[in-house]
């Protein structure tokens, strides 16, 4: 396994640095209101800039007047969509800065204000007035994808995008991704025809929603004298800014510093590039002075991106006994106006798309489709939560039309080393353990005791079960890097180009680093700040990679520090290199612990007693690259897309209230295998805190529109996230079959604690009710509106009817 | 009714130091603190009043700062996070890893600092009355729930 300990340590555990509650790095800051966000940066000269943005969902713009807007005391000047005739985009260019001609989503920015102060600026923004003459909107996937739907992207066939997109012009599809594995037309042609097998079919949907980091976006630029940008960004992805910016832009990559220090949570919401190009953009207009471009709470909701919404629909054959025998699924993503990371979101549920059962023949066809909503971009979970939901609650109508146990049902057909994923990539055997995951989650919801209380006439409790496996969608190069210096105390610095957005990794980094060397985390100094042109390249903190990628950069950083620190002793300590161990903050003979140096006699260089001094500064460097990724074939999606898949399952228990439909979640459960756990308590952290997003997701999360595609809800007023008091109880196992490529055995658990809650919750509330809800959000009012829709609440079945394993 | 215009300066006591600052009638405390006296430790999430991210003391009782206007505040105490150093309910948000990404935290402890204060020993239902006005988008509550916990239980200061 990568990074064992160097050898067997008398004071094995003492230290105790992997799996040990190390004290968070950034706790004193944090709750002093010390730590600097982005916009907590003051910057001499700076002005602010404000968004004006489209009131209507699709239109095309006839004028954009900026006199009165110009004329107010403090206004520096107003940009339009005119004044940048350029595209941006991650993986497809298709986003000019400001909107050019034409809006597609309700709060896409037109213009902006630059003005001295923000009030002047907003004040100006108001007075700028905008002619629109509006189309009729494209409200969903499938009406985007009927025939004589408005194209949104007539120009699509000229954007500029990676070849792993495949965008179809003169349609609204930016990307298809498709999975051909086995025969499954041949499976269902049988089944339909014998009583062998049985056929189940569902359709899903849920609407577009919002990441709600508690730090809305801000982007900061200046350009020096000398031609240098500097862009200050609450961004999960500066070295992604660095290199989009260069390719859509023109701008040499070493002209381009991005820094970030903080970030304020993400969820995907922060990856990718953002508002750093405007900003760098209104910048340049300004003679490079620094432009803060900063969200207020409405735009950061509305005109940044947020979540995809979903339709989707499932068709399984299974056995009579249950055994999974092919699928054929669809999933049509919403990216809204514009593509962003949605063309890779969909891709991720292509190759994904089965969730971690095994089924030999599969088709599917995963679509981001253009809309007319808020466009959407990276979201915790990729894809994963869409895929899960709805292999999920096909999932239980299996279970009911063969009057199995749902959850006996999911262990049947759990995926196990040898068995190949969707895209036909054969699982290894650093591959959890799915089935004690199933296990634990039962277990701890206490499924035995049954899946459906009656607790009075209006009153019921319900269960839910569901599994869930993601794999980090990320390039098949995905690097990062580190490097350690040392200090003259004998501790040490490290450099990575991780971004920390809340998940604690400077802490787990330094537990890893003090493993390797049996030191205490707090001798390794982590620095919490990333910039491009001093950090170590990093692809993005994104797709619960950081953790095993910069772990592992760490690792081999502490390794070429030690083979140099080795170097420099053997000569004072007359002996060979290969002698030598380095630990405790000591290099020594290995066999002879008395003969030995400690590290501040060496790390800086060795200074003999007559002053004569070998060695110098010892600079460990590190890297990783992500090992044996493959694109996937156009025609059937074969090839290894995923670093790693990361299994588990949720059991949830709601109780519901039959007369309104109000509801409480009280319990939720996660048993997932990480691998291994390099810190229980930030792990527990990471997992609960995604379950509560899973459960706002599921239960209330979602943009609401008019009938013109404009957003009633974007505020955090009318869109309500889960509030202190509303969460359940929440139930964490963590299962460690080792991750034998990660640090110390570890694995990506960041996201994973989502994808499997709308499952988990739509089984509970499905039972509570004794109706298949297959639309998010489940709201108390669509629970009333199923119970009256299903007749009376007595149509509730009755407990001993419980489909739990119990009964 | 006293009447307001123009920049007006007027004299704000925040964490028991007095500043003079140049204000004007509309301006919200939550600006004051972070760009006139450049105390960046109470954050702006909302400016609508939802989130309680700008959460500060005045007069020892939580109010969102994105709410107040800064003359509202003249002449009464204002604690911001900046005023509380190394308090039971700060040691607790660290010991129960209360927080992670952080932006909250400010707002969180303050508040809690409040009900502390008031009631050392609060039930659950009060508990939840006080904090439900924050927003948390990374814990899930289960920690900060813990860190409310751990600093009823310290000693008092």
């Amino acid at each position: 396994m990568i990074g064992s300990r160097p050898h067997p340590h008398p004071s094995d555990g003492a230290v105790g640095s992997i799996g040990s509650s190390a004290a968070r790095k950034d706790a004193p800051d944090k709750v002093h209101g010390r730590t600097r966000y982005t916009d907590d940066h003051r910057l001499p000269g700076m002005l602010h800039a404000v968004l004006v943005t489209s009131p209507v969902a699709h239109a095309v713009i006839t004028e954009v007047r900026t006199t009165a807007a110009r004329a107010l005391p403090g206004v520096r000047g107003v940009l339009t969509g005119r004044d940048f005739p350029l595209l941006v985009g991650l993986y497809l260019g298709d986003k000019p800065p400001l909107a050019r001609d034409r809006v597609r989503y309700f709060g896409e920015p037109v213009a902006a204000v630059v003005a001295d102060t923000e009030r002047a600026a907003h004040a100006a923004a108001a007075r700028v007035r905008v002619g629109y003459h509006e189309q009729p909107p494209v409200r969903s996937p499938r009406e985007a994808l009927a025939p004589g739907a408005p194209v949104l992207h007539p120009e699509l066939e000229r954007y500029v995008h990676i070849p792993a997109i495949m965008p179809e012009p003169g349609t609204n599809i930016g990307n298809r991704t498709k999975i051909r594995k086995g025969d499954p037309e041949a499976v269902f042609a049988e089944a339909a025809s014998t009583e062998v097998a049985v056929v189940v079919e569902g359709s899903y949907s849920f609407p577009p929603a919002d990441h709600a980091a508690m730090e809305p976006r801000v982007a900061i630029a200046e350009i020096c004298a000398d031609g240098r940008i500097v862009i200050r960004s609450s961004t999960q992805s500066p070295y992604g800014v660095r290199a989009i910016m260069s390719r859509c832009l023109g701008i040499p990559p070493g002209k381009l510093t991005v820094a970030v220090a903080e970030v304020g949570g993400g969820f995907g919401g922060k990856a990718g590039v953002q508002l750093e190009p405007l900003a760098y953009l209104l910048s340049r207009e300004f003679g490079g002075r620094p432009v803060r471009l900063a969200n207020t709470r409405e735009h950061d909701m509305v005109s940044s991106p947020g979540a995809p919404g979903l339709q989707s629909r499932v068709r399984l054959a299974a056995g009579r006994d249950g055994r999974l025998l092919a699928a054929d699924i669809e999933f049509l993503f919403d990216s809204g106006g514009y593509a962003d990371y949605a063309v890779n979101v969909s891709r991720a549920a292509a190759y994904s798309c089965t969730g971690p059962y095994r089924i030999p023949h599969v088709k599917a066809d995963s679509l981001s489709v253009y809309t007319n909503h808020p466009f959407a971009t990276a979201y915790r979970g990729f894809g994963h939560i869409e895929m899960s939901y709805s292999i999920e609650r096909t999932m239980e109508q299996l279970a009911e039309r063969l009057e199995l146990d749902p959850v006996a049902l999911r262990r049947l057909n759990a995926v196990q080393p040898g068995d190949t994923t969707p895209s036909q990539d054969e699982l290894d055997p650093n591959t959890g353990d799915l089935a004690a995951c199933i296990d634990h989650a039962a277990e701890a919801i206490g499924w035995e005791n049954g899946a459906l209380t009656r607790l009075d006439e209006r009153t019921v409790r319900a269960k839910g079960l569901s599994c869930f496996w993601k794999a980090p969608a990320i390039p098949t190069f995905t690097d990062a890097g580190a490097l350690i210096s040392f200090n003259e105390d004998g501790s040490l610095n490290l450099i990575t180009g991780a971004v920390e957005i809340g998940q604690g990794i400077y802490t787990g980094l330094a537990q890893i680093v003090a493993e390797r060397l049996q030191i205490s985390p707090e001798e390794v100094h982590v620095v919490s700040e990333v910039m491009t042109d001093r950090s170590t390249h990093d692809w993005t903190t994104a797709a619960s990679r950081t953790l095993f990628m910069c772990g592992r950069a760490a690792l081999a950083a502490v390794e070429d520090a030690v083979a140099q620190i080795r170097q420099v002793a053997a000569a004072p300590l007359r002996c060979a290199e290969e002698d030598l161990e380095v630990a405790g903050a000591r290099v020594f003979i290995a066999d002879d612990p008395r003969h030995g140096l400690a590290l501040a006699e060496v790390a800086n260089g060795y200074v003999y007693p007559d002053g004569n001094a070998i060695g110098g500064p010892v600079i460990g460097r590190g890297k990783y690259i992500a090992r044996h990724l493959s694109h996937l074939d156009p025609e059937t999606g074969a090839g290894r897309p995923g670093l790693e898949w990361t299994l588990g399952a949720e059991a949830v228990e709601v109780e519901v209230d039959l007369r309104d439909g109000r509801f409480r979640v009280l319990k939720a459960a996660c048993a997932m295998d990480v691998g291994k756990v390099i810190n229980p308590a930030l792990a527990r952290g990471q997992v609960v805190g995604a379950m509560a997003m899973g459960i706002g997701y599921t239960t209330r999360e979602a943009f609401e529109f008019d009938s013109r595609e404009r957003v009633l809800n974007g505020n955090l007023r009318d869109y309500k996230l889960l509030r202190y008091g509303e969460h359940p109880e929440y139930i964490v196992r963590f299962v460690e079959t080792p991750q034998n490529d990660g640090p110390y055995g570890a694995r990506g658990l960041g996201e994973q604690g989502i994808v499997g809650m709308p499952g988990a919750l739509s089984a509970a509330f499905s039972r509570a009710i004794g109706v298949q809800l297959n639309e998010l959000p489940i709201t108390p009012e669509r629970l009333w509106l199923a119970l009256e829709d299903a007749g009376s609440p007595d149509r509730v079945p009755h407990p001993e009817a419980s489909q739990g394993a119990g009964s | 009714m006293k009447r307001y215009d123009g920049l007006l300066s007027i004299e704000l006591a925040v964490n028991g130091e007095r500043y003079q600052a140049s204000v004007t009638p509309g301006d919200t405390l939550l600006h004051s603190l972070r760009s006139t006296l450049g105390l960046t430790g109470t954050k702006l999430g909302c400016e609508n009043g939802d989130c309680g991210a700008c959460t500060v003391l005045l007069e020892g009782k939580p109010v969102k700062s994105c709410y107040t206007l800064t003359l509202a505040a003249e002449g009464r105490e204002i604690t911001t996070i900046e005023g509380l150093r190394e308090t039971p309910v700060q040691q607790a948000f660290a010991a129960a890893y209360g927080f992670q990404c952080g932006y909250c935290t400010p707002g969180f402890v303050l508040n809690t600092h409040a009900l502390l204060q008031r009631h050392p020993k609060p039930d659950e239902a009060t508990t939840r009355e006080w904090l439900e006005s924050n927003l948390c988008r990374c814990t899930g509550y289960e920690t900060i729930a813990e860190a409310v916990q751990l600093a009823s239980e310290s000693e008092p200061q």
